[in-house]
């Protein structure tokens, strides 16, 4: 905990919640549980017209199963570009290309992963934001070692067929960046309480875009804590994510 | 109709070394385990796999069998890495042609449909097209110009898939939440294997569900397999779920000396579930 009434990981989920704000009625599909649960607060409150799977098949709406959603249908969703994805990263560089194939060389890799899943189809075809629960030098690497999820300088370079790319932002366990710099290279928007920018800089392993001005990350409400710790996740296995 | 009921055994003796088969359900649900169990006990190898992957890649690699697999991922679900296959990756053991899911299922589709490719943007500016040279692009003919991924297509040799009921001529019934892509692998196949927990009499098929279960039709289906919990430990809801304690006994299995050759004696080697 901090000093204040509020944690750490309620803080990441407050900003990761902040990645839907405005996004209306798209399929929003947080993957992991602190953005399902941070989705589930977006939804709760300033993004009430969210669609959201249960992790199987069904949508559902403030209980109710209101859809069907199978995979098929997904990759349709995906590709038709009405849906907002939060992924995790295994390695992210400076343009957002992001990588949860493998570590090391693909033909013989050091450390096998989940595999690339849907991130080229994802982050070609819709907006995208990461959460990335600890934030060092392994994770935010000059190169990444696949890429799986398409970086603005990759996205550049596909001319119209890289129109429908976005990332949004990225929350880590320090601070939140995006890429609103004029050549999209990550920047550093705000550090987390009692997290400074050199923080964030030092367990960056590329050159951060770092404005003059860097505020404080938002801080939760007393509504969204309410909700979050009687509501969404009174057993605060969000924060379970965060400690690992 | 033909009666096309056999057993696990003997539909798997009709495939050959070399083949590409594909392998329905997702992850760890509703995998057709009875009849990887099958490939397992055959003398098949050097096979290429197509599969949404979870334990039956796993296996699979585990015994030796893949030379190549054709996937978007590798998991077990609760538990997020598929241990053999990952094993396998870093042993070298075995070439991976490695795509988005959702161009391996636009593969599948386009060899259903008997097309060589299906334009789609996913894989565009990722690596997906820098590590598999088999894929090419393809520039619009319209005005747009604009250039695509042609997907191409992923022709089986063999699909396998476990569905919930089927009748003796092989038309089939999913009664769960997701069909997965089980129809496109049937449809991509030369020869399609589908294993069911139950055979059941053709006119009773509709008192188990709505019309829209009867996703898949024996003009898709060339064998029968009734094999009770025939996708266990993987989920087959509504009918069973997902056996995690059999599941973590598996992937344990993986983290000790001679793991596989323990975990084959008792759970593969004699035909059982």
């Amino acid at each position: 905990m901090t000093s204040a009434d509020y944690a750490l990981h309620e803080v990441c989920v407050v900003a990761c919640a902040e990645a839907w704000r405005g996004d209306g009625e798209i399929l929003a599909s947080p993957i992991g549980v602190l953005p399902s649960v941070a989705a589930r607060l977006a939804k709760a409150t300033f993004a009430p017209d969210l669609l959201m799977t249960d992790g199987v098949a069904s949508l559902v709406s403030n209980g109710v199963v209101e859809g069907w959603m199978p995979y098929r249908t997904v990759f349709d969703t995906v590709w038709s570009g009405r849906r907002h994805v939060m992924m995790g990263a295994s390695q992210i560089d400076r343009f957002g290309n992001q990588n949860i194939s493998c570590i090391g060389d693909h033909a013989r890799p050091r450390a096998q992963l989940v595999g690339m899943r849907g991130a080229p189809g994802n982050t070609i075809n819709h907006p995208t934001s990461y959460f990335i629960p600890g934030h060092s030098t392994r994770v935010f690497v000059a190169k990444v070692d696949v890429v799986c999820g398409v970086g603005y300088d990759r996205a550049a370079a596909l001319g119209p067929g890289g129109r429908f790319h976005g990332l949004r932002r990225v929350v880590t366990n320090l601070a939140v960046l995006d890429f609103e710099s004029p050549d999209h290279a990550m920047r550093l928007v705000s550090c987390h309480p009692s997290v400074s920018v050199a923080d964030v800089v030092t367990a960056t392993g590329f050159p951060l875009v770092v404005p003059e001005h860097v505020e404080t990350t938002r801080t939760p409400t007393a509504e969204e804590l309410r909700l979050l710790r009687e509501v969404i996740d009174p057993q605060g296995t969000a924060a379970r994510e965060l400690a690992r | 109709m033909a009666d096309k009921r056999t057993t696990a055994d003997a539909a798997v003796a009709k495939l050959a070394d070399g083949m590409t088969i594909g392998i329905g359900g997702w992850g760890s649900r509703r995998k057709p385990m009875a009849l990887v169990r099958a490939l397992l006990r055959s003398p098949l190898k050097d096979l290429t796999v197509v599969s949404f992957a979870g334990p039956d890649l796993g296996m699979l690699c585990a015994a030796g069998k893949v030379r190549r697999a054709v996937f978007g991922f590798a998991s077990l679900d609760s538990i997020p890495l598929e241990p053999y296959f990952r094993a396998a990756r870093q042993a070298g053991a075995i070439e991976a042609s490695e795509i988005d899911e959702g161009m391996l299922q636009w593969g599948l589709y386009a060899a259903a449909l008997r097309l060589p490719f299906l334009p789609t943007r996913a894989g565009l500016g990722s690596d997906a097209l820098a590590l598999n040279p088999w894929l090419r692009t393809v520039r619009s003919p319209y005005d747009d110009s604009e250039e695509l991924v042609a997907m191409r297509a992923l022709d089986l040799d063999a699909a396998l898939v476990h569905v919930h009921r089927a009748d003796a001529s092989g038309n089939a019934q999913l009664l769960g939440p997701d069909a997965y892509f089980d129809d496109l692998f049937c449809m991509a196949a030369k020869h399609r294997i589908v294993s069911c927990e139950r055979v059941v009499r053709t006119e009773e098929l509709l008192a188990g569900g709505a019309l829209p279960t009867l996703r898949i039709h024996r003009g898709m289906v060339d064998a029968v397999v009734e094999a009770p919990r025939g996708a266990a430990f993987t989920s087959c809801e509504p009918d069973y779920p997902r056996d995690e304690a059999a599941q973590k006994a598996y992937a344990a299995s993986a983290q000790e000396p001679g793991g596989w050759a323990a975990y084959r004696e008792r759970f593969v080697a004699e035909g059982g579930a």
